[in-house]
């Protein structure tokens, strides 16, 4: 580990880009799905307040995602054969989904009003679609893509799970971004998306140790055990200090971006204790990075172009979330 | 059915569906630019309203397509892997780097600039609006630039060297600027600008033929006839050097575009044939003696290779053989109705209202001629590729996915529906918002020649 070289470290440094991106786009475009989920339970006034909330910001949110599976498939061709081998279907559905939503954001606007209402609903079929089909695929990916009648039975529970922690981020992204009726709506929906979601992360912790020894081993054995429990510990904290804040009267004022924040933070927890059960695998218990990547040189060549072009890319994001901080107002063209 | 044939339509149906809408958005991009700016240094209030209007109504037709580009796009980043597992393996060395290049330089500009560039009017200051408009439309040009950097690579191949059948980079401005990418990247970027002129031309003029908006239509008809005037003719240079290109390194896709079975010294021009891939021959042949040698050898009696030179590695001819013809009849049909619009546009000294109406709805008829010319253009170089992925070194069957025939076949199927589905969609909402592109706005009032009258937006009207 200490006298790696660059050429051998290189592959860490991808699968930790892509993983971030990963990170970045479950985050964003999960509060984006969360707000297309949510869309049924509000009035068509209320929807065009939610869509305004995430509009200037779903078209960069995705293209994490871009990035995150252009990154598996450029320095990890071979996983990225057997992941997407491995999860042919939901990938399609999970897309037809994603078309489905980003269509729908668009036409609900400009089509005959008459027709608004189907593309609100074709907007939250594809925000549902798309957020079931990564939940299914989080949970085959993370369960090793295991045959035998219990591994159905988990991704099944992941794929309900995840689309109630996007809706818990799409409700506290309402809470930060908007005020009034709908604000108090969303404090609702929060509450109802808080217990599936913490099952969810529960379940989670638990499968991969029970699938895998090496994950196993790694998680309950001392004394590594004593500080990487600081993970889950964090996790649970923040999980209760958004149940805590969402009933108390500060979330509808000052406090209103806290829950959010702070399960952005428990998004980045599990992200950092799943990389420390996976690690250094990319598809557990069958594939190593080093066995997967891509040549160092051409890794190396996409290096120089992350280093120049991802602090620009942070740059420009901050710029567009400062022009259209605060509470969401109508937007327009103009 | 055979796995690969049903890989390659599913990727032939995906590829044709996203095509539609950056050969929109690349031009229209400028276009919006070039409104706003007009806008801006109107001094004759009507004027400046005008391109305002201009300006608003082709703003939501460059969202709508760039939001359908996007979505359609991350299906085809996921098609590389899912269709070809086999490419990346093979090649990823060199096509890794140009699409990572790609998202990092392109994607995220557009999309980072996009929010700010459609609802940011408001929040920023009109430099900082213009200099976001700028960017989109450069992230669009970006995003082309080094995705047929990656196709032409994959037509001309070049800066490369084969270890263990695994392709490295050697020279990567050989990779990029490889022999052909200079013609495909000015072939496509004028594609654009016709496809965007004659949408232009073709909406404006139905806004005039319905008589809604006809003072912004006007601006906007004269602006595409002028557009579609210059950028034809500079099309039919550059497809014919392209084609030069192409006779040099892919002779194999020349032969198939021209019907050529064997080698021939003063070839004719074939204008109509239907070449039979099983006999190897065509047939109910109409054709100018020695034209085709005179294209594309500048000699009556210069040889063109036939396809038999090149056996079990050539196109198939008719695919290719017709796709050619329908692309250069459109280009030809949409540089005669430019020019002849232009000249009667004129004669009718710059009013459109006295123009004849037939011609309008001519213009009209052609609103997409642009995707036709395209499309077309599209398949014959890509089938005109075939057998190979990359031309003459990997053929698309070896790489091909392993996943199961039916999957396959049911997601083709999915997708299919889906796209057409939302084609006649966006078709209808084009229709749609420019007949009712007056009714949405206000009339005249001091704000409008300040920073526009956002108070008559109808409500939540945006992305």
């Amino acid at each position: 580990m200490i006298s790696m070289s660059f050429d051998e470290l290189l592959p860490l440094i991808f699968i930790g880009l892509m993983g971030v991106s990963l990170l970045v786009y479950v985050v964003s475009d999960g509060y984006d799905l969360g707000v297309g989920m949510l869309m049924h339970r509000a009035t068509p006034e209320e929807r065009d307040t939610m869509v305004a909330s995430i509009g200037p910001f779903w078209d960069a949110n995705e293209t994490w995602l871009v990035l995150g599976v252009g990154l598996l498939l450029v320095a990890f061709p071979k996983a990225h054969g057997l992941v997407l081998s491995e999860l042919y279907l939901p990938t399609a559905l999970m897309l037809v989904g994603l078309i489905l939503r980003g269509a729908a954001f668009d036409f609900r606007v400009k089509a005959k009003t008459n027709r608004k209402a189907m593309w609100d609903r074709l907007f939250i079929a594809g925000s549902m679609l798309a957020s079931v089909c990564q939940g299914w695929m989080l949970g085959r990916y993370i369960s090793g893509f295991g045959e035998g009648w219990n591994y159905p039975i988990f991704a099944g529970a992941i794929a309900v799970a995840l689309p109630m922690a996007y809706a818990l981020l799409g409700a506290t992204w309402l809470v930060m971004k908007t005020d009034g009726q709908l604000q108090d709506k969303a404090i609702e929906w929060s509450k109802i998306a808080w217990p599936p979601m913490v099952v969810g992360l529960i379940l989670i912790s638990m499968a991969t140790p029970w699938i895998s020894e090496t994950v196993r081993d790694r998680w309950f054995s001392l004394p590594a055990m004593i500080a990487v429990a600081s993970i889950p510990i964090t996790a649970g904290i923040a999980l209760l200090t958004v149940r805590l804040l969402l009933g108390s009267p500060a979330v509808r004022g000052a406090l209103c971006w806290l829950p959010f924040a702070l399960l952005v933070l428990v998004f980045l927890l599990s992200f950092l204790g799943l990389s420390y059960s996976i690690y250094p695998f990319v598809v557990i218990d069958r594939l190593t990075v080093w066995q997967a990547a891509s040549s160092p040189e051409s890794l190396k060549i996409i290096l120089i172009g992350v280093c120049v072009t991802l602090p620009v890319i942070i740059a420009y994001t901050g710029f567009s979330y400062r022009v259209f901080r605060g509470k969401t107002i109508e937007l327009d063209y103009a | 059915m055979d796995v690969v044939f049903l890989a390659r339509i599913q990727f032939a149906a995906n590829i044709t569906f996203h095509i539609l809408f950056p050969s929109i958005s690349i031009a229209l991009g400028w276009v919006l630019l070039f409104f706003r700016l007009k806008h801006l240094r109107a001094t004759d209030p009507q004027q400046k309203l005008d391109w305002l209007r201009a300006y608003r109504l082709w703003t939501k037709i460059f969202a709508l397509t760039f939001a359908l580009g996007v979505v359609s796009g991350v299906t085809m980043s996921f098609q590389f892997g899912t269709n070809w597992p086999g490419y990346m393996e093979r090649v990823g060395n060199i096509a890794g780097p140009l699409l990572a290049y790609e998202v990092l330089t392109a994607f995220f500009l557009e999309a980072g600039f996009l929010g700010v560039m459609l609802f940011g009017h408001r929040r920023v200051g009109e430099m900082v609006h213009l200099g976001a408009t700028f960017l989109v439309a450069f992230g669009t040009l970006m995003s082309a630039f080094w995705i047929l950097a990656l196709n032409s690579w994959m037509q001309t191949p070049a800066g490369y060297e084969i270890v263990d059948g695994v392709f490295h980079a050697k020279n990567w401005l050989e990779i990029i600027f490889n022999p052909s990418f200079p013609y495909r990247l000015v072939h496509m970027t004028l594609a654009s600008a016709l496809t965007c002129a004659f949408l232009l031309i073709g909406i404006s003029a139905w806004q005039i033929l319905k008589g809604v908006a006809i003072d912004t239509a006007s601006r906007v008809l004269r602006t595409g006839l002028i557009f579609a005037a210059l950028a034809a003719p500079a099309q039919m240079v550059a497809g014919d050097l392209h084609g030069l290109n192409t006779l040099k390194h892919q002779p194999q896709k020349i032969a198939a575009m021209e019907g050529v079975w064997e080698t021939t010294r003063g070839a004719p021009l074939l204008l109509f044939a239907i070449p039979d891939d099983a006999t190897r021959s065509n047939h109910f042949e109409l054709a100018v003696p020695k034209l085709a040698s005179l294209i594309l050898r500048h000699d009556l009696e210069g040889e063109i290779k036939g396809l038999n030179e090149f056996p079990s590695a050539h196109p198939p001819a008719f695919a290719v053989f017709w796709c050619f013809r329908i692309m250069v009849g459109t280009g030809i049909l949409m540089l005669l109705v430019s020019w002849i619009g232009l000249w009667r546009h004129w004669r009718d000294g710059w009013d459109f209202a006295r123009m004849p109406r037939p011609m309008l709805k001519l213009f009209a008829g052609m609103t997409f001629a642009g995707w036709v010319a395209t499309i077309a253009g599209w398949y014959v170089t890509e089938i005109g590729r075939q057998p190979f992925i990359v031309s003459g070194l990997i053929r698309t069957a070896d790489v091909a996915s392993r996943v199961p025939s039916s999957s396959v076949a049911l997601t083709l199927a999915i997708y299919v529906v889906l796209y057409l589905a939302l084609l006649v969609a966006y078709v209808g909402v084009l229709k749609y918002m420019s007949e009712i592109a007056e009714k949405t706005k206000g009339p005249i009032t001091s704000k409008d020649h300040e920073d526009g009258p956002h108070q008559y937006q109808r409500r939540g009207e945006f992305a």
